[in-house]
């Protein structure tokens, strides 16, 4: 199976998947801005994606590209390691013309993962899982404006919020471009293109994110 | 405007493929500005040879920056600070006196290091006899004009065909990749028509003869494009994994 056996191959399923992933972020970004107009209307958008089999079918396949985005992103890591070599530079400069974060991708996606933890437990664990198995009765796994502002609402919590999403901002800044161009999708034309379509995506998406951040830590 | 600068030179000496190397340092008096590097290392070992040392081992040969035999990793770039020269078309105006200048072999497990700042490269060799050609029959020269090209087309191919096949792409990728000089060679004869025909048995053939030659996994990070003498483009990998992914799509 190509996918898995040639490099280009490995690589796709890194742009699919992480294309997916950065698809998936766009709506949750949508559903979060909800709740800063309207309560009401943002505990109908939890309860319509409460534990119905639509909404864990696509649970499902989110959690399924995720895993397989980490999954292959370690395996690739441990490649490009190997063919380093055991014997590093001693002096080695990053060229201008390359990003930070096109270097940092690994490190980005750990700092991701970590936060993804500390929001499954802090949203999912209470909500969609709650609603499957009634670990937690006191909470209601529809009443998300609630657990939003508890969770937010502690400004300390708000700025860890924040961190994240810089973290998700450099990630995809250099993510985004880079899967159009493992696709085969670029030429010079579009190479400078991409790059700024994808600054001014990540830049709008993780300042959706952010806003709600904001709004309930240091405003409501 | 000429004038001699006194510096420091940091070498990586190594005896052999297995041994263990370590940095040596050398101090050398009265260079010209108007030498080039590799004019500087044949001072050094000049000097070396006198005081009956062995000389440093470098690749080098046309030293007029077409031919791809010199390397060596200068000051955290490969090729050295300027931009889009060779080794041997960088010349001491670009240091200062008093400089500290650290000279590395190109490191990366597809390229082994031979002995001080010499490395293997004959894997570039074994991905271009994949498939870096096109097979032709000998027999009559056709004639030049008889299949049209676009000039864009040929520009292109062009401007992927100056690659000389360094290495340099490799020794600035943090992940050791060779995917630049693979994407350049594919892409000088995907471009053209005669290229065309075994463009896809091309590009399957010399990426697993990538893969297979242990180099690393492109991330994109542009290192390569950057530090290339030749300034070959990205958008060639672009091309390379379009050619693979449709290649595969048809199988």
């Amino acid at each position: 199976m190509w996918l898995l056996n040639s490099s280009i191959g490995k690589k796709v399923v890194m742009s699919l998947t992480g294309l997916f992933l950065i698809l998936f972020l766009t709506f949750h970004m949508s559903m979060n801005l909800v709740a800063i107009f309207s309560a009401e209307g943002y505990n109908a958008v939890c309860e319509f994606l409460g534990a119905n089999w639509y909404a864990l079918a696509g649970t499902a396949v989110i959690a399924a590209g995720a895993v397989l985005h980490i999954l292959f992103a370690l395996w690739l890591t441990y490649i490009n390691r190997r063919a380093r070599g055991k014997d590093r530079y001693k002096v080695s400069e990053r060229p201008k013309e390359v990003e930070w974060a096109s270097q940092n991708m690994l490190v980005l996606g750990i700092i991701v993962v970590i936060g993804i933890a500390l929001h499954l437990y802090q949203f999912w664990f209470k909500m969609q899982f709650n609603e499957i198995t009634g670990i937690l009765p006191e909470v209601n796994p529809h009443d998300g404006y609630a657990l939003i502002a508890e969770t937010l609402g502690n400004p300390i919590m708000a700025v860890i919020y924040l961190v994240w999403f810089a973290a998700i901002w450099f990630h995809l800044t250099h993510g985004f471009w880079s899967a159009i161009q493992t696709l085969g999708w670029n030429n010079k034309i579009w190479l400078s293109r991409w790059k700024c379509i994808s600054n001014i995506y990540t830049t709008i998406l993780c300042l959706g994110f952010a806003v709600v951040a904001i709004y309930f830590g240091f405003i409501a | 405007m000429e004038k001699n600068i006194n510096i420091t030179l940091r070498i990586w000496r190594q005896k052999g493929p297995k041994e263990k190397g370590a940095f040596k340092e050398y101090s050398l008096q009265n260079i010209s500005t108007e030498s080039s590097f590799l004019e500087m290392l044949d001072v050094l070992n000049e000097q070396l040879i006198n005081n009956g040392e062995d000389p440093v081992v470098f690749d080098h040969d046309c030293r007029e920056g077409i031919c791809g035999m010199c390397s060596l990793y200068i000051n955290g770039h490969p090729h050295g600070p300027d931009e889009d020269v060779t080794t041997c078309q960088l010349h001491m105006r670009k240091f200062n006196d008093g400089d500290v200048i650290t000279v590395e072999p190109w490191r990366s497990a597809g390229f082994p290091v031979i002995r001080d700042l010499m490395v293997d490269r004959s894997a570039f060799d074994k991905i271009m006899q994949a498939g870096g050609y096109i097979s032709v029959n000998t027999g009559g020269v056709p004639d030049a004009n008889a299949i049209p090209i676009p000039k864009a087309n040929a520009d292109e191919a062009m401007d992927a065909a100056t690659c000389i096949g360094c290495g340099a792409c490799v020794a600035a990728c943090k992940n050791g990749s060779a995917m630049l000089f693979v994407s350049a060679k594919v892409s000088q004869l995907a471009l053209l028509p005669q290229g065309r025909i075994e463009a896809a048995r091309r590009a399957k053939a010399m990426l697993s003869k990538m893969d297979e030659l242990g180099f690393g996994n492109c991330t994109n990070t542009g290192a390569c494009e950057a530090e290339c003498p030749k300034n070959i483009s990205i958008t060639n990998i672009a091309r390379l994994n379009r050619e693979f992914i449709k290649a595969k799509l048809k199988d």
